[in-house]
């Protein structure tokens, strides 16, 4: 495959995009295309790796990210964009590690005799990033239909800003969303629990500890005149929407909060439908 | 040559891994030695009098002590052979304690012959060793004290009273530091200003004392006894010999702006003085807030008002040359910006404010008149949480250490607020309590027993705003329990950090500084307040954080050391400077470029070029003979042919070239 342009970038979706998330990839594509963004699916790529793993000395765990990144490779790009917040941190992590450490990059090369050898450069990115890139002055500009008098809650969680060497804000006090949403024409409210744990993977095991994080965390947004809350993460998108119905068995007088992702909305101001 | 070596048992130290008798033997094969003995402790009285005698005795003419390192007894065993009538250049010392017997501890065979090598490499290098005579120089008994806070106040008032003229220059437009901004002090809750305003008057009038405020050591050249410092005193726009301090300017002044000796917590004009006790008491127009600008005046106000005529748009900056001998770093300190702390929502919520800005909340003349009001919007807080160690003791920060005086500051801090609002809760966050110091566990203690005040031992997680009130999550680490605490007021003790500016001085004066910033000590233990730049003398915080209490005592220790730097007319320095060989010299200059002193100058004579080196500015570092071509320069008592002989006898004939 010949070289591509620094504009072309390869799309990693991830399972859940393709199944419970089709909405956020429908929406990403729809406006990545309405922006001009050269953004498009890569053919054979696999699992992320889902959950970095920790284990130092295990590198087969990093096998499944690693070869997302060379199929990239091989493919000529120098970029891969995520939409999903898991993905992203997954293939951000093991990339670090891998370009930190030669040792073990050579170990994961020889361990994939049929790959091409990874050389450690591709870079990985959220859509988010790609969009503040952009411009978000251009995305001004490319609104249709402002969202006047809309009061968003912006809901980050965890994977898109820690550990802090991958996230793509402040972890404390992240403002990307912000950022966007108020170029959008909303009006971004404060949200202290904006990071605070959804409940990740308990909602497998333990749905009720999932039920009280989500509850404290749509009670604030609500406390702080949220009309909707938005997030990036599939897994977020889940534990904060479609838990609400346990939300609403444990704590009785919990109503409603609509949960969207962001381009769910983005979509909506750029007159996308 | 007549060589009588020297073997020091160190107690155990050495003789406990190195078999000091069979070296002994070894090393009185070794040629032109005459005498080779060990000794338990030679460092001891009786030990420099064996020496003595022996050198005497045998009329030795070269010596060689093998035992410690010669920067803990190099000038011991130079004192003791000049005492026995030898030059203290002919003397050699082998470091068999660092450098053998103490990391070769398991391999006692493998260490004694290192220790033998080691003796050998000193003879080698003896071997060409020749008597230098130390270097005279006049000492000019003046000093420069750099920072007007209380560690630069105390440290000049030190110096002037013993009679000599002190040059206090400070960067802002008053002198009182930090010290001036604080209302009460730990343990014994005297007023801060009124124990520091004496001694800025003092400053004042004190005819030995040469206040530069509003002004910036530039640049600083030349060697102990003999600084040339350039000044510069930046425009005040106002002539000090003319103001008298009247106030009519602040009267008709329209700018105002945030008053940085309040914190920002209060307002000034653009024409002020920081405070009201202000030393020297004269008026600055802040040029970057006054409507004026260098170029256009548009507003005369102040000018017209002023009675005496002391204000004068076209002031212009003023370099100041002067000669000194010795100079005190006095630069203190800053904290940690509120906004480099975002967890605990700092920069973020006006009522998350830093211990400093509590102090002038407290202060009777502070922005309240000492009532304390949140800056949000002033209410008196019914509850306030303060976190301790904001920033110190967090390498995520790049601050692991401690910054000393936040566990007293913060229970005063709990004290004086219980005074004032008995009804008030109060909860302290720490890692543990640091209070050592005289009376400062009593004050401690009597604030955790008497004063209804909630220590939590633990971190905070968070701060975020909650119905005009602070939400903080903390853990208590005694109970296990995660905290919620909703508190009008949080208090963060920030850590402290070098003064902003650390940098450019740690250069213009070759001042090594950690990685922090703070300026290193020739040596934590026994020698503070010198710094590795020899007459440059460190104080307060600058060096490291430091009580009001300690920064006194600092400050006159260096004063004392400049002190004792003066009582003589004319000092000695270290003959150990580079020397040229005018038939090796081709002038190229390289050595000139690389001396980070500024020692070398490429001179012209009888057609020829060549290097000259100004004895009084070389600090004999080397830089010169490593980099010299042709070896045309060598270092006395360092030689390129000492040294070479020296590693080779190291090796023992194996190649290193």
């Amino acid at each position: 495959m010949g070289e591509r342009t620094e504009m072309e970038l390869a799309y990693f979706p991830g399972c859940t995009l393709k199944t419970t998330a089709k909405n956020l990839e429908i929406s990403a594509l729809a406006i990545a295309e309405s922006l001009g963004l050269n953004i498009k699916e890569f053919p054979e790529w696999n699992c992320c790796g889902t959950v970095y793993s920790l284990a130092s000395d295990d590198l087969i765990k990093q096998l499944a990210s690693i070869r997302n990144l060379t199929r990239a490779q091989s493919l000529g790009y120098k970029t891969i964009v995520t939409l999903c917040s898991m993905c992203y941190n997954t293939l951000a992590q093991s990339n670090l590690l891998v370009k930190d450490n030669g040792e073990k990059l050579k170990k994961i090369n020889e361990f994939m005799s049929e790959e091409e050898d990874y050389r450690g450069e591709v870079e990985i990115k959220h859509f988010l990033t790609v969009l503040k890139e952009f411009g978000l002055e251009n995305i001004k500009q490319a609104v249709k239909r402002p969202l006047s008098k809309l009061k968003v809650a912006c809901y980050y969680g965890c994977l898109l800003l820690r550990p802090q060497k991958v996230g793509i804000d402040d972890c404390e006090q992240p403002y990307i969303l912000e950022e966007l949403v108020s170029n959008l024409g909303a009006e971004p409210v404060n949200f202290p629990y904006q990071v605070e744990c959804c409940g990740s993977y308990h909602t497998a095991i333990k749905p009720e500890i999932v039920a009280m994080r989500a509850y404290r965390i749509l009670e604030n947004a609500r406390e702080n005149n949220a009309d909707l809350v938005i997030t990036s993460c599939p897994l977020c998108y889940f534990n904060l929407k479609d838990r609400q119905k346990d939300v609403k068995r444990l704590y009785t007088g919990f109503k409603k909060m609509p949960v969207f992702y962001f381009t769910e909305i983005m979509a909506d101001a750029l007159g996308i439908t | 040559m007549r060589v009588g070596i020297f073997i020091c048992h160190c107690g155990r130290n050495i003789a406990g891994v190195v078999d000091v008798n069979w070296l002994k033997q070894e090393a009185a094969k070794l040629e032109n030695v005459v005498l080779s003995e060990d000794y338990i402790y030679i460092c001891s009285e009786p030990g420099q009098k064996f020496i003595c005698e022996k050198i005497k005795e045998l009329n030795l003419s070269h010596v060689i002590v093998a035992a410690c390192t010669a920067s803990l007894h190099g000038e011991t065993f130079s004192r003791a052979v000049e005492n026995a009538g030898l030059n203290r250049y002919l003397l050699e010392i082998a470091n068999i304690r660092e450098q053998c017997s103490w990391v070769h501890q398991s391999t006692p065979e493998i260490a004694t012959k290192k220790a033998l090598r080691l003796i050998k490499a000193a003879l080698a290098k003896l071997t060409y060793a020749k008597p230098l005579i130390p270097i005279k120089a006049p000492v000019t008994r003046q000093a420069l004290v750099i920072g007007g806070g209380i560690a630069g106040i105390q440290a000049a008032l030190d110096i002037a009273n013993a009679g000599f003229d002190v040059y206090l220059v400070e960067k802002g437009p008053s002198i009182g530091g930090h010290m001036a901004q604080l209302s009460e002090t730990f343990p014994t809750l005297d007023c801060s200003s009124c124990i520091l305003t004496p001694k800025m008057v003092e400053v004042a009038h004190h005819k030995k004392i040469h206040l530069l405020t509003y002004a910036e050591v530039k640049n600083i050249e030349g060697t102990v006894g003999n600084f040339d410092v350039t000044i510069v005193k930046k425009p005040r726009y106002v002539w000090e010999d003319k103001c008298t301090g009247c106030n009519d300017c602040v009267d008709v002044c329209p700018v105002i702006v945030p008053n940085e000796f309040d914190q920002g917590l209060g307002a000034r004009k653009a024409v002020y003085i920081p405070f009201p006790q202000a030393v020297p008491l004269i008026y600055t127009i802040d040029l970057e807030h006054c409507l004026n600008t260098e170029k256009l005046i548009v507003c005369e106000n102040c000018f017209k008002a002023c009675g005496p005529r002391a204000i004068d748009f076209l002031m212009e900056e003023e370099e100041i040359k002067i000669k000194v001998g010795a100079i005190i770093v006095a630069t203190g300190y800053d904290v940690i910006p509120l906004e480099a702390l975002p967890e605990y929502g700092g920069g973020r919520y006006p009522d998350v404010i830093t211990s400093l800005d509590l102090e002038r909340l407290l202060s009777p003349s502070g922005p309240t008149g000492g009532v304390i009001k949140r800056p949000s919007d002033g209410k008196i807080p019914k509850s306030i949480v303060f976190i301790q160690c904001a920033g110190s003791r967090d390498p995520e920060h790049g601050r692991p250490y401690c910054s000393k005086i936040c566990c007293m500051y913060t229970a005063k801090h709990a004290l004086l607020y219980k005074h004032a609002v008995p009804d008030g809760k109060v909860y302290i966050f720490y890692i543990d309590i640091r209070a050592a110091g005289k009376k400062y566990e009593e004050f401690v203690q009597r604030i955790v027993e008497e004063e209804r005040v909630l220590y939590l031992r633990g971190k905070v997680s968070k701060v975020f705003g909650k119905n005009e009130k602070l939400a903080v999550w903390g853990v208590d680490t005694l109970t296990g329990r995660a905290l919620e605490i909703e508190a009008d007021l949080v208090v963060l003790a920030p850590a402290i950090m070098p003064a902003k500016g650390w940098k450019e001085l740690s250069q213009t004066l070759k001042l090594p500084a950690d990685e922090f910033g703070f300026f290193t000590e020739m040596h934590p233990k026994l020698r503070p307040v010198e710094s590795p730049a020899i007459g440059v003398y460190l104080t307060g915080a600058a060096q490291s954080p430091k009580d009001i209490s300690e920064t006194v005592t600092q400050a006159s220790a260096a004063a004392s050391k400049v002190l004792a730097l003066f009582s003589q007319k004319r000092i000695t320095l270290e003959p150990i400077k580079a020397e040229v060989d005018l038939e090796l010299c081709k002038g190229c200059g390289i050595c000139a470029k690389i001396c980070p002193f500024g020692a070398i100058s490429i001179i012209k004579k009888k057609k020829k070029k060549y290097a000259q080196v100004s004895k009084a500015a070389c600090q004999g570092c080397g830089s010169c003979m490593g980099a010299c071509k042709f070896n045309a320069i060598n270092i006395a008592h360092f030689t390129l042919q000492q040294l070479s002989e020296q590693v080779d006898a190291l090796l023992e004939g194996e190649k290193w070239q």
